[in-house]
């Protein structure tokens, strides 16, 4: 015993303790103060491998997104692009809002989108200038919101009868889907190239019409629409109610009587129907084509949105604008400075980094080890 | 002369605002029973989680045998020969006593199972405890269970014992036999804490009384010179009376009747077999028996929440004179069925509310439903949460706070308050004073007798034997799933329910022997 009390034992130098709930003031400061510290460790990164200006390179970044002051004509055009960007961004991490505040961990976004993409493309190859334009459209919509519905529902009724995993589930679905695209190309064009080219492009048809005459704008009203109609959904209806209790306790909602295989099959329906509408807007307000990665990744991205956002549907907007503008910024600034694209990703990291270690200081306070007197 | 084994001075512990221990002063003896006595969310763990290397505290020092000593793992505060044993067993279910003993132990030579077997019974001998070195522990009693944590410690050289809350899971007989032993290790050196806020074991059994209020320490006195008043008084701040009213039932009538239930568990194990019993209107009916011998599976069966296998729940509908077969609905066609149910579940806050969620939301469980409205109807909830906050005096910040960050009794006001808003005609609380302090748990007393009064059947659970026996009209006792008996609660004793909560252990069952 002599021994270990000679190796007294000091101290831990830092020692963790959960907080209080931190007001909202002071946890808008604790961000700001991780956003300034990751645009100075972004600066200091920029100038050790790239040796540019950061200035310069954010400046540029910034016009990457809203465009240059010259070509600043009423809303500029590239800032419209920006923005659909965003919300096309946004109204996947809408999609899987429902699901995940269900704790039902749909990471299937990106093909339900696919399958939406499918649809639509499909109805457009088939039947543009067969039928009426305007019909050709509203079956687009509702086709390739039923296809995302199903898509994600197969997974939620095999999780609510039989309880399989649905994180597995739903990811297999994404390869499904991405084979059935390729597949589709395949038949569609055996001249063997990834994509057909743009859809219908001397025609037009199931092409969503522009708004006041600019591209994407009706996208970008949709996507609104959608914001607030999920707001309303999860906050003030019943079955709202019903996802959150069924989220926080499987066992409260049984015991007050909620049917939760019914819950959870139908709130995936919403989250993968939401999908599908984003898999129609890609196609006819956007990209006019299908290709097996049309999707780029947007359907994962959005789980992060969703998070970060603490699933409130309001703030999903500022911050899915962060991301998308981070990246569309990097982008264009990299390419003006000729310098290897993979700064710009690693800039949007540090920025969301900073963001997610803000949480812990929201949650915790860090006690250094205090200078006792021996006494 | 009796040696201080532990000192601790001025220690403090802070959770985000809350202070869990403020300046706490406290020495045991070599030789001696200390008793920490206070209620519950006074701090009483947390403390002993500190001399055992959980938490560190903030501030303070901690003298081991009058050196300090800085303890900031369990590992440390074993090298110091202290030894914890926590209220939830942290044992391996597939592994043998003996194995669970010597599980993580660094010994010099070869893994000698036949030696560990001998060492475990050289200590069981020492202080005779009752073991069986190659049983598995999924087949032992919680007693026995609790057996092999001690000899854990014991084994690796404590002789400073932590016990936190021992006999909540035990029977009298077996709080009995525990404290034989724990007597034995005193006579043998040791010093032993004993964590609790069960008054008669303190006064049975420990040497000096130390009495934590708050996270605050108040006094340490001689268990010879105190009295169950005195200790209250220290406890609560306040003297207060600890008699429960117990009325005459009026008018009683049948209201619920079960015949020759049988469930099966989620693991398709028989946890009920053959129950069969009457609840009437305006009677506390109780029911006593070990934790986990199927109270919480009969209640559930009753509120449409367990499978039935075999057997029939009958429910006499006051208002249509009509019988109503509840058995293996859900809870939604039983309430559609007229049937006033009120069931206070064991897991207040994973069943009975959700703890992210406010307490207007929380009222809102049980009517959301009302309306064709696709759309909350937030007002009543509101003003029934109000109501219940200025009725039952919940300590609250607002109606909008998340009751997860409310205290123990007043997560409870609000779940009961809540159920009683319903006006059942049948109400279930499953250890509705589980974790209370004993203010709170007047007030629920008092609202289960007043819900009497009121001609509703009450179906207790409850898990302190003097409470049954003061509050309930009959108390109904379940053994491994059986009933082992119904007594009269005026006129029965708790050695007699005792014994009756271990009969069925016997084997008619055909149980395992």
């Amino acid at each position: 015993m002599a021994q270990i009390k000679a190796k007294q034992p000091k101290e831990p130098l830092i020692h963790i303790t959960k907080r209080d709930d931190m007001g909202f003031g002071k946890s808008v400061i604790v961000h700001l103060i991780g956003i300034a510290i990751a645009v100075i460790l972004s600066a200091l990164l920029i100038i050790a491998v790239t040796g540019q200006n950061p200035l310069e390179l954010f400046k540029a970044m910034y016009e990457g997104v809203i465009g240059t002051p010259a070509a600043n004509m009423g809303i500029n055009k590239k800032f419209v692009e920006s923005i659909h960007i965003a919300a096309i961004l946004l109204c996947i991490s809408l999609a899987v809002t429902p699901a995940f505040k269900m704790k039902f961990w749909n990471i299937g976004a990106e093909g339900q989108v696919l399958m939406g993409c499918l649809t639509s493309a499909f109805l457009m190859l088939e039947f543009g200038g067969r039928i009426d334009n305007t019909i050709l459209l509203i079956l687009m919509v509702l086709l390739s919101v039923l296809v995302g519905a199903i898509w994600a529902v197969i997974p939620a009724i095999c999780k609510a009868f039989w309880n399989t995993n649905e994180t597995l589930f739903t990811l297999m679905m994404n390869y499904v889907a991405m084979t059935l695209v390729s597949y589709f190309i395949m038949v569609k064009d055996r001249s063997g190239r990834s994509d057909l080219g743009i859809l219908n492009e001397r025609t037009g048809y199931g092409y969503l019409p522009e708004l006041f005459g600019r591209n994407y704008l009706f996208n970008i009203v949709i996507v609104a629409g959608v914001v607030l109609l999920m707001y309303v959904y999860l906050k003030y209806s019943k079955q709202g109610y019903e996802i959150s209790v069924v989220g926080e306790s499987e066992n409260t909602a049984r015991y007050i009587g909620i049917n939760v295989k019914k819950v959870i099959i139908r709130t995936v329906a919403i989250s993968g129907a939401i999908c599908g509408l984003v898999g129609f807007m890609i196609i006819a307000g956007d990209k006019h084509s299908i290709k097996s990665d049309i999707v780029g990744g947007q359907g994962f991205t959005a789980i992060m949105v969703s998070w970060m956002s603490k699933f409130n549907p309001i703030l999903m907007i500022p911050v899915s604008m962060l991301i998308v503008f981070l990246s569309v910024g990097s982008k264009f600034a990299t390419s003006a400075f000729k310098v290897d694209n993979s700064i710009g990703d690693i800039l949007t990291a540090i920025v969301i980094f900073s963001i997610i270690a803000c949480e812990f200081f929201t949650r915790y306070k860090v006690n250094f080890r205090k200078n006792r007197k021996e006494g | 002369m009796k040696k201080a084994a532990i000192e601790l001075k001025n220690i403090t512990k802070t959770f985000g605002s809350v202070v869990a221990n403020k300046n706490v002063n406290l020495t045991v003896n070599r030789g001696e029973i200390l008793s920490i006595l206070g209620e519950n969310g006074s701090g009483k763990t947390t403390l002993m989680n500190m001399i055992s290397g959980i938490y560190f505290p903030d501030e303070g020092q901690i003298f081991v045998d009058g050196e300090e000593v800085v303890i900031r793992s369990p590992k440390d505060a074993f090298n110091f020969k202290i030894g914890m044993i926590h209220q939830h067993f942290k044992l391996v279910d597939v592994f043998s006593a003996t194995e669970n003993i010597i599980l993580g132990l660094k010994e010099e030579g070869k893994y000698d199972i036949k030696k560990a077997e001998k060492n475990i019974k050289e200590i069981a001998e020492k202080y005779s405890f009752e073991v069986d070195p190659a049983k598995k522990i999924h087949e032992m009693s919680v007693s026995e269970k609790q057996t092999v944590e001690i000899i854990k410690v014991l084994y690796r050289g404590a002789d400073i014992l932590i016990l936190d809350e021992p006999t909540a899971v035990l029977t009298p007989q077996e709080t009995q036999k525990l404290f034989a032993v724990l007597r034995r290790m005193r006579d043998d050196g040791k010093a032993i804490i004993i964590i609790t806020h069960k008054l008669h074991e303190v006064l049975s059994l420990s040497d000096r009384v130390a009495v934590l209020r708050k996270g605050e320490y108040v006094d340490t006195v001689e268990t010879a010179n105190t009295n169950e008043s005195e200790l209250t008084e220290m406890m609560v701040g306040k003297k207060i009376s600890l008699n429960i009213e117990r009325s005459e039932p009026q008018n009683t009538e049948e209201r619920l009747i079960v015949k020759d239930l049988e469930c099966i568990n989620r693991e398709g194990v028989k946890i009920l077999d053959d129950i069969t019993f009457t609840a009437r209107s305006g009677e506390i009916l109780g029911i006593a028996g070990i934790a986990g011998s199927g109270q919480r599976e009969l209640l559930e069966a009753i509120a449409g929440l367990q499978q039935v296998q075999f057997g029939e729940i009958f429910y006499n509908n006051p208002k249509t004179k009509q019988t109503e077969d509840l058995r293996n609905k859900t809870p939604m066609q039983i309430r559609e069925l007229g049937v006033r149910l009120s069931f206070v579940p064991e897991d207040r806050l994973g069943m009975g509310l959700v703890g992210n969620m406010d307490i207007i939301d929380n009222m809102m469980l049980r009517s959301y439903r009302k309306g064709k409205s696709l759309f909350l109807e937030r007002k009543g909830p509101k003003d029934l949460a109000q109501h219940i906050i200025d009725d039952l005096e919940v300590v609250t910040p607002a109606a909008t706070t998340p009751v997860r960050r409310l205290s123990g009794g007043n997560v409870q006001k609000v779940l009961v308050g809540r159920e009683i808003a319903a006006s059942p005609t049948v109400l279930m609380a499953a250890y509705p004073v589980r974790g209370l302090d004993i203010n709170s748990s007047y007030t629920i007393y008092n609202l289960l007798n007043e819900q009497k009064k009121k001609g509703v059947a009450v179906i207790f659970v409850g898990e302190d034997l003097d409470v049954l026996i003061e509050l309930c009209d009959r108390i109904m006792v379940i053994g491994s799933g059986r009933i082992t008996g119904i007594v009269d609660g005026r006129n029965t004793t708790k050695e007699e329910i005792g014994l009756l909560m271990t009969k069925s252990n016997g084997g008619e069952s055909g149980g395992t022997n």
